[in-house]
């Protein structure tokens, strides 16, 4: 991957990518989200798309911040609606490729409703979704992917749900794109953003982030660096992997890697075929 | 924006009121829906859909109203005017996304087709149960501009002034129509599409790099810009200051919350609309609206024949409130009579208005639907008998007896 | 001569040198970067910053093959290199 080059010295090469005047942001040392929101915005420059004709939408949670941080037209809504709002967005402009960047609690638990809705009717927008298995904002209380026997603040003997597998609901959803990467594998996610943002279609991007502050803390798991280091020890790139597999456990070997890439009519393409159909009339 | 012609069906024509919601809605230049079906709004999205294609408008139809109101929000943020239709328990979804749009000052129309309550209620009759929900349901401090419409074709009216309002104060704005209004067919006229005043979105026009989406104007409202025009804004529903960030301080919500309330309170006398018949004489005044107005008119003039002096004052707009008007009249009447099809809400605030100068005698229509005109008019004798200066809310014990 | 291919080793391969960036007050010492630098160049220093963390220094800035590694995997939009030149390698 080139990096972003601009030669000014003291001027890092994403800042005209990102709002500034809010850095530094608010995520914990050893937190993998900027990490995620730094891969984003490299996707952003490689894909080279239109970036005024590119917005962002957020939920709430650590993750629900990167809108604020992101220099696109952002959106910060409510608690898991984030994907309802953006389908609002797409279906009244279809002309705007909109990115919904959030956490898992928020997209999977509060908005699970709506992530399986926007997957069924292919809503042409990139869900990029955090998953730090834990609800790190409000103090590390269990969130539908904390793995079984994980301890959390509201599971102080081992979480006894089982956790969701995101590719898997959103591959059996209707999701065109589906890929799975940790903080670490950052050239591939790059890599990955940049063409997910070029395919028309509800396309998941799921980032296995590390969050030193209460996942690993309860955990006893060390700190971000050590998390990482556990990735990259125990993640296996498996590309086409059908995503029934994909569990993660704790701190069980985690396969990564693009899983589902087709084609299937869009939304609006399904909407303006009947909208042409009912002109001839 | 150019004029569709034919988003404007001019004529007259029978139409019900959710149809000649959607008529209204077209002619204001509403051009995005996205709702969850739901008794007794459903018409609305027929009616919609049937008429899209020619107008050039979107649907989509949500998982569920939770999402329908985020959607039209968003929605609303490209530059289409939008809106959401849904009844009682979809009213009650919504009211998340109700602060939303207060928060994002997003102009977007909610219809509410009130049925009975609470919880699922009677999907099939008319209740006004979601008035003070309108008004209080989403949590945090808000104004909400309600209309209450009593026939088809004030429901024509009342959108397109529903549609201006939210434009002019960016605001959401809520109709709350009931399943008589909602399913009576009446004559309707549809002027010309010229004859229809529109306000348009006052856009932002500037440097792209000096927008501040919440920098307000003189009169509190700040300017809005599309989603795609390079703006770069961003906007939450965190407490936030002129450029829309988060900041966590007392001094901010102060800052940023006390214009959301009052760009609405400076303007009450400008956006409250009401009809006042015969109060200069009255010693009995009917305060009414929606779907009373009927049983309410015909007991006016059964109370007037028997030589009672009635006036009445039909509400159009129910929140915010004319409290003034109702101050005023309260000094010269005797009493207030209020027919509601719930079990006391907008009552509550007439007795709040009228500061123990006069009585207050409530009827409700909670057994009899929404055609008891003659426990209207005995309501009008009792108020007319009871003693004058009584402080509360004379409930009027309907003959027809309650079990 | 005019020579119909390039023959194999007439040109040397260059190798990038990159000159590496840090603004130390935006750190805040997760050492993503110094751990996963594939040369090494990086090492967390004693000094901190205003926020009291301790930012990477740069221990041998000539080894810099200007990957940009460090510019993506660095949550703090803190560090990025940027190409200084390209040595020809020799032998």
């Amino acid at each position: 991957m080139e990096p972003l080059r601009k030669t000014e010295k003291d001027i890092h090469p994403m800042d005209d990518l990102l709002r500034m005047d809010r850095i530094p942001h608010i995520w914990c040392p050893g937190c993998g989200i900027g990490t995620a929101v730094t891969a984003f915005a490299a996707g952003l420059a490689k894909a080279e798309i239109d970036l005024t004709k590119t917005c962002i939408v957020s939920g709430i949670g650590c993750t629900g911040r990167v809108a604020g941080y992101v220099k696109l037209d952002s959106f910060h809504t409510t608690h898991g609606r984030a994907i309802a709002f953006a389908t609002g967005i797409q279906v009244a402009n279809p002309d705007l490729k909109v990115i919904v960047f959030s956490g898992d609690g928020d997209l999977i638990s509060i908005g699970g409703n709506h992530f399986i809705h926007a997957a069924r009717r292919n809503i042409n927008m990139l869900v990029i979704c955090v998953n730090n298995f834990i609800y790190a904002m409000t103090g590390g209380q269990v969130a539908p992917t904390t793995p079984l026997a994980t301890y959390a603040t509201t599971s102080p003997f081992g979480c006894v749900e089982p956790p969701f597998n995101i590719p898997y609901l959103a591959d059996s959803s209707g999701a065109v794109y589906v890929a799975r990467w940790t903080a670490l594998h950052v050239r591939r996610l790059t890599n990955s953003i940049a063409e997910a943002l070029k395919k028309p279609g509800f396309s998941v991007i799921e980032v296995i982030s590390p969050c030193a502050m209460y996942y690993s803390r309860i955990n006893r798991l060390g700190d971000g660096l050590d998390m990482m280091k556990f990735y990259h020890d125990n993640t296996e790139i498996r590309h086409g992997e059908d995503t029934k597999n994909l569990d993660i456990g704790f701190q069980t070997k985690i396969i990564v890697g693009k899983f589902v890439d087709r084609e299937r009519p869009t939304y609006m393409d399904s909407y303006n075929k009947w909208l042409s159909g009912t002109k001839k009339d | 924006m150019k004029t569709n012609l034919k988003a404007v069906l001019t004529g007259t024509h029978t139409l019900s009121g959710n149809e000649a919601f959607i008529e209204g809605a077209f002619a204001a230049g509403c051009r995005f829906l996205a709702a969850y079906p739901i008794m007794p709004a459903i018409e609305t999205i027929e009616r919609y859909l049937k008429r899209s294609a020619e107008v050039g408008a979107t649907f989509i139809q949500m998982e569920d109203e939770i999402s329908a109101l985020a959607a039209v929000i968003g929605a609303s943020w490209t530059g289409k005017k939008s809106m959401t239709v849904t009844s009682g328990p979809g009213f009650s979804n919504m009211m998340e996304h109700l602060g939303l749009g207060v928060m994002l000052e997003t102009p977007c129309v909610i219809v509410d087709v009130q049925q009975s309550g609470p919880s699922l209620g009677i999907p099939t009759r008319a209740g006004q149960g979601d008035m003070m929900q309108a008004r209080w349901g989403s949590h945090g401090d808000y104004e909400v501009i309600t209309l209450s419409p009593s026939s088809p074709q004030e429901m024509f009216d009342f959108t397109i002034k529903a549609f201006n309002f939210s434009e002019k104060y960016r605001t959401p704005v809520i109709i709350m129509s009931d399943e008589y209004v909602a399913h009576k067919k009446e004559k309707v006229i549809i002027p010309r599409a010229d004859e229809i005043k529109i306000t348009p979105r006052r856009y932002f026009k500037g440097q792209k790099d000096k927008y501040l989406p919440f920098k307000r104007d003189k009169d509190f409202v700040p300017r809005m810009v599309d989603i795609g025009d390079g703006y770069k804004f961003h906007v939450t529903g965190l407490t936030h200051d002129d450029k829309g960030y988060p900041i966590m301080l007392e001094e901010c919500q102060e800052y940023n919350v006390h214009p959301i309330l009052w760009k609405i309170r400076n303007d009450t006398e400008k956006i409250i609309e009401f009809q006042e018949i015969g109060t200069k004489d009255a010693e009995i005044v009917i305060v009414y609206y929606g779907a009373t107005s009927g049983a309410a008119s015909k007991a006016i003039k059964q109370a007037r024949d028997l030589g009672i002096k009635v006036g009445s004052l039909k509400l159009d707009t129910v929140w915010p409130f004319p409290d003034k008007k109702i101050t005023e009249l309260a000094e010269k009447v005797k009493a207030f009579v209020v027919p509601e099809i719930n079990y006391g809400q907008i009552v509550s605030e007439v007795e709040r208005c009228s500061y123990g100068n006069a009585n207050v005698v409530f009827v409700s229509h909670g057994e009899n639907g929404i055609d008891n005109t003659e426990d209207i008019v005995s309501a009008i004798k009792l108020a007319l008998n009871e003693e004058k200066i009584k402080k509360g809310i004379i409930e009027y014990q309907s003959q027809t007896g309650r079990v | 001569m005019k020579y119909w291919e390039k023959p194999f080793g007439k040109e040397k391969p260059k190798v990038p040198n990159g000159e590496i960036h840090i603004l130390k007050e935006r750190c805040k010492g997760c050492g993503f970067c110094v751990e996963y630098c594939p040369k090494d160049v990086l090492e967390m220093s004693d000094e901190f910053n205003t926020k009291g963390y301790h930012p990477p220094k740069i221990m041998n800035e000539e080894d810099c093959v200007n990957c940009g590694l460090c510019e993506t995997i660095c949550p703090e939009f803190a560090i990025w290199c940027t190409l200084k030149e390209e040595v020809a390698l020799e032998n």
